[in-house]
């Protein structure tokens, strides 16, 4: 059945096909106005299903597409799913607000701009929202696309076709892979329903082929969601519009992958190699996102890297929060907290990334530039944008009384839970998390410092701007005030959350703890004591204030790291090198000698043929059958091998032409004494008509010299030819030897006259037994000279012309 | 008696086709090639005779009559295109 909830899916691709008529029919009102209804209509429709999320479960709609496969589109709303619809709903409602005032009506292709959009849209909530893999697939691909299509959007700058085709390249190489991994789950359970695939979770686990499936699901998330060292596109995709940074790859896109790891969470997590691979590769990208955020020059290039490191953080949180699955209930559950954790900083972070994106619009849109060398003292001039940059990095950073401060403070107790963790060697390397996520959100605290204060303290260095800096429209600033009103309404009132949103969604990442009509525990609060994490952050605050103010003396440090060494080369060398390295192997053997091309055919007929038979044994002689040798035939063997030795030998094309003449009528005398006299009249004419037709080309090609070189002897070629003559002598012999059972000519001697009415049984077989083969050869004969004729006109019609 | 004596006769002719066949090869010149042709086809409407004298049958009655027939055109062709370099002349225009 085909559902309300389908349609809210579907919703955005039927406005996107809309998109270019309002554009091109009401040119006085911005494009954008239009599109805003779509998102924030479903932002309402969606919002209504939070009741029945929180207290009933899930809500399913199933629309059958492809049932006899498997395949139907079922729409599933449960706790994840809305989450991330709410997410894209709400956030693609502020975009499109926003982009009506970043984008010029006059200068741009507003049309193609919101149908990308669209399309990008419907196939994110089609990502969230489907509970069949191979539609969850589809709209996963359909992401990218509009992806590839949304950072190309200024086609005609090199840098944003090179983005493009990079996080192409990347996500679509991750893309394939989930397919995979979703093909060897059908192959496990037999379903491609996501929900029944974790009902069977247990039998799952114990099938060979659960860690490929596993491992290949996790490269598609990690491609996705920008995962060490899969995290190059993202900095490069930076080339798109600012409200599509801020929309998917702050917000959306990127967290796709994110979806994906927490959605599959029930079926892989009780294995240890999920632990140690989703929460290790988070915590790696979470320190070198952070790390590298610091030397970039450009804003959208620090929140680029700083999106890759939150990223991290989510997924290492996903990781840790796996180990809850070792315990039946969820009372004294040290690890639920984790998954907690990674749900609320996604929410967090999609408010804060999104504002800081559209500041940093503002700001590039204002002045002119995003590099933070020219930028400086906009303070006073741009109080509002400002504000939401200063509420927005201290969120990042973790300060209170804002959101990220709480989500840090979950992280860190996450962290430091897991070293008490007692299996996969958690209490011996766990150390490692708490550590490096220590380490790591010391430099966010950094690079969130320099997005603020780099960009709006310090002095105003005019010369450096094309434009007079001044604050922006107001229109331009709704967006982000929203969102910054929630990093601080979240900040204050975490709980508005807690019970809607949060435990709804952890229902569906940890089905299996929850017993019938129980709920999650989630309570967020500033105060937990003085306990290990409020040290921690204090620490992070004294360290990176420290750092921050003496970060001239430690800059070198980033010079230890090579351009040469970097992931980004070794992505442009890989495409270089592999199109390099393809040329020469293309080059090396199709080098346009037909004579090279028959080498590899001859070669390859004989070696298969000979193979096969030598492994299988076919080769048989059996003599039984055979009938005596007479005079006739030695004779006429001996001058087929002569005409043919002519042949080979001869430096006339002359001789040559008559030595096939010679083989021909002589082949038509094996007819004559093997009883075929059909055969024989029919050879004796075509031979004829062939030898005069090579006279004819004989005289025509003008570049061909009457002799021939004299034949030189090339030992390759002598052994192919050799060795395809051996071949098929030996198939020839193998094949009579072998005879599996009577041949039906019997039937055609006993019926000939008696069914046809014929006595010449040739005859009767080619046009009554068997006339389609005939007909068949008369049309070959008829195109056949149907083509010589054109060849010929058309040839000299052409030559006329030149 | 005559079986045998068929017997005799394709060999002898079988024999002149292979001397023939030496002269296709050796040459030296075209015409002499042409004409050991010629004699090929000759000798072969013979043989194609003999044979279907030993097989005794008349199925090959078409065949020896073919033979003469293609024996003469491709003399001719053969001829002409010494001659002249080509076989069927364009008309002028």
């Amino acid at each position: 059945m085909f559902t309300a909830l389908h349609l809210a899916i579907i919703a955005p691709f039927i406005a996107a096909v809309f998109v270019p008529l309002l554009y091109k029919k009401i040119p006085s009102i911005h494009t954008g106005w239009f599109v805003l209804f779509v998102p924030a209509i479903l932002f309402i429709y969606f919002l209504q299903h939070i009741p029945t999320t929180s207290q009933e479960g899930a809500v399913t709609a199933a629309f059958p597409w492809v049932p006899s496969l498997g395949i139907n589109f079922r729409a599933y709303v449960d706790g994840l799913g809305l989450l991330f619809a709410l997410l894209i709903t709400g956030i693609g409602a502020l975009v499109v607000l926003y982009s009506i005032y970043y984008l010029s009506k006059k200068r741009e292709s507003l049309h193609t701009f919101y149908t990308f959009l669209l399309m990008f849209m419907g196939a994110m909530l089609g990502v969230v929202l489907s509970d069949n893999m191979i539609v969850l697939y589809l709209f996963w691909e359909i992401t990218s696309v509009s992806s590839f299509l949304l950072i190309s959007y200024w086609y005609e700058r090199e840098k944003s076709l090179y983005g493009a085709l990079k996080s192409m390249l990347i996500t679509v190489l991750g893309g394939f892979s989930m397919l995979v991994g979703f093909v060897l789950l059908y192959s496990i359970t037999g379903t491609f329903s996501i929900q029944e695939t974790i009902a069977s979770s247990s039998e799952i686990v114990s099938h060979d082929l659960f860690l490929p499936a596993m491992l290949t699901i996790l490269l598609g998330a990690f491609t996705k969601s920008a995962q060490f060292p899969f995290h190059i596109w993202l900095p490069d995709a930076m080339e798109a519009p600012t409200p599509v940074s801020a929309y998917l790859h702050s917000a959306t896109m990127v967290k796709a992958g994110i979806y994906l790891v927490a959605r599959l969470t029930p079926v892989f997590a009780v294995s240890g190699e999920w632990l140690w691979l989703v929460a290790g590769f988070g915590i790696t990208t979470l320190f070198w996102g952070s790390f590298s955020a610091v030397r970039q020059t450009d804003l959208k290039g620090i929140l680029a890297y700083s999106t890759v490191s939150q990223l991290g953080m989510i997924l290492s949180m996903l990781g840790v929060g796996a180990a809850a699955f070792h315990f039946q209930e969820i009372d004294n559950n040290l690890f639920v907290g984790a998954t907690t954790a990674a749900l609320f900083h996604l929410f967090n972070h999609a408010t804060f990334k999104g504002s800081l994106f559209m500041m940093v619009g503002i700001v590039d849109h204002e002045t002119g530039t995003r590099d933070i060398r020219n930028l400086g003292g906009l303070m006073t001039i741009m109080p509002i944008t400002f504000t939401i940059a200063a509420i927005g990095s201290f969120s990042m950073a973790g300060l209170p009384p804002f959101n990220g401060f709480l989500s840090k403070e979950l992280f860190f107790t996450s962290m430091v839970n897991i070293t008490e963790f007692q299996q996969f060697n958690m209490e011996t390397f766990g150390i490692l998390f708490p550590v490096v996520a220590w380490i790591a959100s010391v430099f966010t605290f950094i690079y969130s410092m320099i997005l603020v204060f780099k960009t709006f303290a310090g002095p105003l260095q005019k010369e450096k701007l094309d434009t007079k800096p001044h604050e922006a429209p107001f229109g331009m600033l709704l967006a982000p005030i929203v969102l910054v009103s929630l990093v601080i309404v979240i900040g204050f009132f975490p709980n508005v959350l807690s019970y809607t949103i949060i435990a709804p969604a952890m229902a569906s990442i940890l089905p299996s703890l929850l017993q019938e009509g129980q709920q999650f525990e989630v309570d967020i609060y500033f105060w937990h004591d003085w306990n290990t994490e409020l040290f921690m952050t204090m620490g992070v605050v004294a360290a990176g204030i420290l750092l921050y103010l003496g970060m001239k003396k430690w800059k070198g440090v980033y010079k230890l790291f090579p351009e040469k060494l970097s992931f980004n080369n070794l992505y442009d060398q890989t495409l270089n090198k592999g199109e390099v390295l393809s040329q020469k192997v293309m080059a090396s053997h199709m080098n346009g000698f037909i004579r090279n091309y028959l080498v590899y055919i001859f070669a390859f007929v004989a070696a298969a043929l000979l193979i096969t038979m030598f492994y299988k044994g076919a080769f048989v002689i059996d003599t039984s059958g055979m009938a005596p040798i007479t005079i006739y035939e030695s004779v006429l063997v001996v001058v087929l091998v002569a005409s043919v030795g002519v042949m080979m030998f001869t430096t006339s094309r002359l001789t040559l032409i008559i030595g096939l003449g010679v083989a021909g009528y002589t082949v038509a005398l094996f007819f004559v004494i093997f009883r075929a006299p059909d055969l024989a009249l029919t050879q004796l004419i075509i031979e004829t008509v062939s030898v005069a037709l090579f006279l004819l080309c004989f005289y025509h090609l003008p570049q061909i010299a009457k002799n021939l070189e004299p034949l030189r002897f090339k030992a390759g070629n002598f052994i192919i030819s050799a060795a395809v003559g051996i071949t098929v002598t030996l198939i020839g012999i193998s094949a009579g030897s072998s005879r599996m059972f009577e041949s039906i000519s019997g039937f055609f001697k006993e019926y000939s006259y008696k069914e046809a009415g014929g006595r010449n049984m040739v005859n009767v077989i080619l046009v009554d037994f068997r006339g389609f083969d005939t007909m068949l050869e008369i049309l070959v004969l008829g195109i056949a000279a149907a083509g010589i004729f054109t060849m010929i006109r058309l040839r000299l019609a052409g030559r006329d012309e030149l | 008696m005559i079986q045998g004596l068929l017997t005799v006769s394709a060999v002898i002719l079988s024999l002149s086709i292979l001397l023939a066949l030496y002269r296709v090869a050796k040459g030296p010149s075209m015409p002499d090639r042409v004409l050991a042709l010629d004699m090929i086809g000759i000798n072969l409407i013979s043989l194609v005779a003999v044979v279907s004298l030993i097989q005794e049958t008349t199925a090959y009655l078409e065949v020896f009559l073919l033979l003469g027939i293609l024996a003469f055109i491709g003399t001719v062709a053969l001829s002409k295109f010494i001659e002249k370099g080509v076989v069927i002349e364009r008309r002028r225009d």
